[in-house]
Order: structure tokens, then C-alpha cells, then sequence
């Protein structure tokens, strides 16, 4: 079964959007949307190095992204604005690594399959990582979704709680750089976000509880990466851009949708 | 037995001192209102208290398995996440739905239940803050400028509240404010803070003491006028409906 490259493709795209979508309602919820950017944008940094010292590209990238978002961590709310230090990280990791890239004059390689994502040139081993990422992702997630939940409304009620919500915050950003790292192949850097936020955004419509809204991402993420893929092949057209496509079209129905019956009530 | 113990805490933020060398102690079923302007370093004692920032001198001992309530300043609910009250309030201690309803009536909000965090009105919202934080049965509640964002006639309502919770349930109540005319009636013990312990006793000593004056009072004569007006008002006022109900 996993000889047919579709059917491998699907496999990968579906285990990436079963860790973007828990993950992708917390960027969400605490506004995180350009820190996920700049982890991914970072793993283009991540590739290049895996290239030259020869490791694989999960390693490199889950490395840099892990520093990226460690580093951003770290000087959050040390003079400069959120978005401004996020803007400037991110851009120089892209920079720096499209740079770093152009020094491998020995290797051949195509800078458009990790901005993009090759998602149908997914492996057997590559569909491993991607399904044991996710399941790490997944598995993280839910068993600190109390205590994230709360991290997130409000720090000193996770401290009057008795928890640390700075831990808390350390597991999303763990949890972001595993599942940029794995995504890579699938969507490629530049579309990362888009399969965390857009399947979570859309989701929000839908949503009574913040355990149905990562159902339900989870759900259109899935949604999205089969629909996206058959029309990728349909209409020969990129895959990875093809699936955050079919996502932002589910967004813009479930949010007209979503106004609609705002307007009712 | 003492419930909370602060002993000579220091608390700095790089170079600049927050709080230095404070003592203060809350006994069972007491209210105590912490006074003080703006960067006087009340939220910063709340905070080295339930252990969010660390001191960097002196110590903070809580009795053993002390249960607190927290109700924090303010919560942001991000209006892209759903949730429900009885979701919120069963978020960070395993309780049943009937907990749940019973602490929002001891909050003064018994229908709220399924509703939406992110629908409710803000005097709604500070009330199921305090049932969450009344669910476990606390000890002590802690308070950190509840009001915030309230107008008079709401954040007196909800000090009134507070006063039930206690009468009710017993537990001690420790609570930050700048609403000095509200906050002093309704309090057995207030402490001035202005980076140390300026003042501290009843509320009538402490309005009375001249470090108070000196904080509250300079500059702003007209209004130190009022608020002492205002405090002498709602203190009558208070005793002439107390008499009439007895």
C-alpha cells in the first residue's frame, strides 16, 4: 500500500496536520502567529547546514528551529516589540540560510522543494518522522492541555495553580519546532504557518470548547491535505500550496458561515 | 495558625528596588486590603506570594497545604478561544458540575454556567473569576485589583460580595486596591505600601496616620477631600443600614 507515492503523500500530509491542529489553536489563542513564522523561516538556516555537514534535514532543521525559537523566548520583553524582534530573526535566519545555501556549489539541490515542501517525493523513513513527530506533538500537547489552557488565559493563575507557566510555554515552543521540522517536506517553510493557523482559524467558527476547536482543525487540516493533494494531481498543480489553498477556502466558507449565524442571534 | 508569613522581602527587578524589607502576616478569616500608588510594588508582594517572582532577600512562608484562591487583575480571553464557564472553572481542579454551580452562587452568579467566557459583562466576568478561584475551598483568597475595569457602583457590589464570601465560607481574604473609600470599610486591616510598609492597623488608624496623608494627600487636596468625605459617607451609611437591619 505504501508503494504508491499518493498514498504516501496523503499519509504525510495527514500526519501534519494532526499536530498543527492542537498546536496551530494555541498560536492561535496567545497570538503567536509570526513566532511561528520565524521558527519555520529559521529551518531554511536548518537545511542548508544539514546539507553541508551531511545529516538529515529533520535533524538540521528541528536544531536551528529549536534555537530560533528558543532564542525568541528568551528575548521576548527585553526592549524591543514582539513582532519587531520576530520580524528581524526571521528574515536574517531566511537570509542567512538562503546565503549559506548558495556557498554548497558541490551539491546540487533544489531550494524550491524545502520552501515549498516535495511532499510527493515523501519516503517510507520520511513518513516515519513525520507520523512520530506528530504523535510527539500530539502526545505533549495533551498531557499539558490543562495546564496550557491555563498558562495561556492568565501567568499567575498557573502560579497560584502551582505550575510554572514558563514550562508551559517551553512545550509549545518545543512542540513548534518539532512540527516545522516535520512539515518541511510537506508544505515546505514558507506554508508552515498556514497549516497551523489557517485550519485553527477556520475551526473557530465551528468551536464551543477549546477541545472541539482542535478537533475540528484537526479535521479540516485532514480535510485540506487529501482535497488539496487529489487536486494537485487533477489539475497539475504544486501539492503543498494546493492543500493551504483547500484550507483557506474551507476558512472563507466556515467564516461566512460563522457571520451569518452571529447576525441571527 | 498564620496562614501566609512575609518576612523582610526584598523584591528587585535589575536595578531598580520594588519592595524592600516588608513584614506582614495574614491570620485565618481576616480581610486585609494592601493600599498604595501606582508602582508601589502591591502587585509584586502578590506575586512573590504565590510564588511568581522570586525575592531577592527575606522570605514568604505559607502555612502547610494552604489552599489559595486566586483572582487575578485581569484575564484576557483571546476572542478566538471558546470556552464555557463550567469549562473555565474545571480547568485547573478536578470538580463536579454541582461544585461548580455552588461556587457561582456564592459568587452571586448561579445561571451563568454555559455561557461564554468571552460573552459576559465585566462585572459577570469578575464574579465567575471569584467563584473559580472559591471552588477548591481556599483557605485564603487573594485578590489582585479585582475591580479593575468596574465602575463604583460595580466594584462596591462586588467588595459587598467578598464581604458574604467571607461570612459565609470563613476563608481569609488578602486584597490589593487603589479604591481606598471602597476597599476600607469592608477591611479589618489595611496596609500602606509604598515600596516598604508605610503604615498599618485598622482602617481608621490607617486613614489617619500621617505616612497615609503624606501618600494620599499631597497634591491632590481637593481629592484627598473627597475620598475622606466618601469613606465617612459610605462608613455611615454602612452602620445606619447595619442598625436598621438589627
Amino acid at each position: 500500500m505504501l508503494d504508491d507515492f499518493m498514498t504516501r503523500a496523503t499519509l504525510a500530509g495527514v500526519g501534519v496536520a494532526f499536530a498543527a491542529a492542537p498546536l496551530g489553536c494555541f498560536v492561535v489563542w496567545r497570538r503567536m502567529a509570526y513566532f511561528g513564522d520565524a521558527t519555520a523561516h529559521a529551518a531554511i538556516l536548518g537545511v542548508a547546514l544539514s546539507l553541508t555537514f551531511q545529516m538529515s534535514i529533520f535533524t538540521g532543521a528541528l536544531a536551528v528551529a529549536l534555537i530560533m525559537a528558543l532564542t525568541v523566548t528568551l528575548l521576548a520583553g527585553r526592549g524591543y516589540a514582539m513582532d519587531t524582534l520576530l520580524g528581524v530573526l526571521a528574515h536574517s535566519a531566511l537570509a542567512f540560510g538562503l546565503v549559506a545555501v548558495s556557498f554548497l556549489s558541490g551539491v546540487r539541490i533544489d531550494l524550491m522543494a524545502y520552501l515549498f515542501g516535495d511532499i510527493l517525493a515523501v519516503s517510507r523513513s520520511d513518513l516515519l518522522v513525520i507520523w512520530g513527530g506528530a504523535a510527539l506533538v500530539v502526545a505533549l500537547i495533551t498531557w499539558r492541555w490543562s495546564q496550557l489552557l491555563t498558562a495561556t488565559l492568565n501567568e499567575e493563575l498557573a502560579y497560584a495553580s502551582g505550575f510554572d507557566p514558563k514550562r508551559e510555554q517551553l512545550i509549545l515552543t518545543l512542540s513548534l519546532a518539532v512540527t516545522v521540522a516535520v512539515a518541511i517536506k510537506v508544505v515546505g517553510v514558507l506554508l508552515i504557518a498556514a497549516m497551523l493557523i489557517i485550519p485553527a482559524a477556520a475551526a473557530r467558527n465551528l468551536a464551543r470548547s477549546p477541545e472541539s476547536m482542535a478537533l475540528i482543525a484537526a479535521g479540516i487540516g485532514a480535510f485540506s491535505a487529501v482535497a488539496g493533494l487529489r487536486a494537485a494531481y487533477v489539475f497539475d498543480t504544486p501539492a503543498g500550496p494546493s492543500i493551504v489553498c483547500v484550507a483557506a477556502v474551507l476558512f472563507a466558507c466556515f467564516s461566512i458561515l460563522g457571520l451569518k449565524s452571529r447576525g441571527r442571534t | 495558625m498564620t496562614l501566609i508569613t512575609v518576612e523582610n522581602l526584598s523584591v528587585r527587578y535589575g536595578a531598580h528596588t520594588v519592595l524592600s524589607r516588608v513584614d506582614m502576616a495574614v491570620e485565618p478569616g481576616e480581610i486585609v486590603t494592601i493600599v498604595g500608588p501606582n508602582g508601589s510594588g502591591k502587585t509584586s508582594l502578590l506575586r512573590a506570594i504565590i510564588g511568581a517572582t522570586r525575592p531577592s532577600a527575606g522570605q514568604v512562608s505559607l502555612k502547610p497545604d494552604l489552599k489559595i484562591g486566586y483572582v487575578p487583575q485581569k484575564l484576557h480571553v483571546d476572542p478566538t478561544l471558546p470556552i464555557s464557564v463550567e469549562r473555565f472553572m474545571r480547568l485547573t481542579d478536578r470538580v463536579s458540575r454541582k461544585q461548580c454551580v455552588a461556587a457561582l452562587e456564592t459568587a452571586g452568579v448561579p445561571d451563568l454556567l454555559y455561557r461564554q467566557m468571552s460573552q459576559l459583562s465585566g462585572g459577570q466576568f469578575q464574579r465567575v473569576l471569584l467563584a473559580r478561584a472559591l471552588i477548591n475551598r481556599p483557605d485564603i483568597l487573594l485578590l489582585d485589583e479585582a475591580t479593575q475595569g468596574l465602575d463604583q457602583r460595580g466594584s462596591a457590589s462586588f467588595y459587598q460580595q467578598i464581604e458574604a464570601v467571607r461570612r459565609e465560607t470563613g476563608c481569609a481574604i488578602l486584597m490589593i486596591s487603589h479604591e481606598l473609600h471602597v476597599v476600607m470599610s469592608s477591611s479589618d486591616r489595611v496596609i500602606c505600601l509604598n515600596g516598604h510598609v508605610c503604615c498599618e492597623g485598622s482602617p481608621a488608624v490607617v486613614a489617619s496616620a500621617p505616612e497615609y496623608r503624606a501618600l494620599f494627600g499631597t497634591g491632590t487636596g481637593g481629592a484627598l477631600a473627597l475620598y475622606r468625605h466618601e469613606h465617612d459617607h459610605n462608613h455611615d451609611h454602612d452602620h445606619s443600614s447595619k442598625e436598621a437591619a438589627e
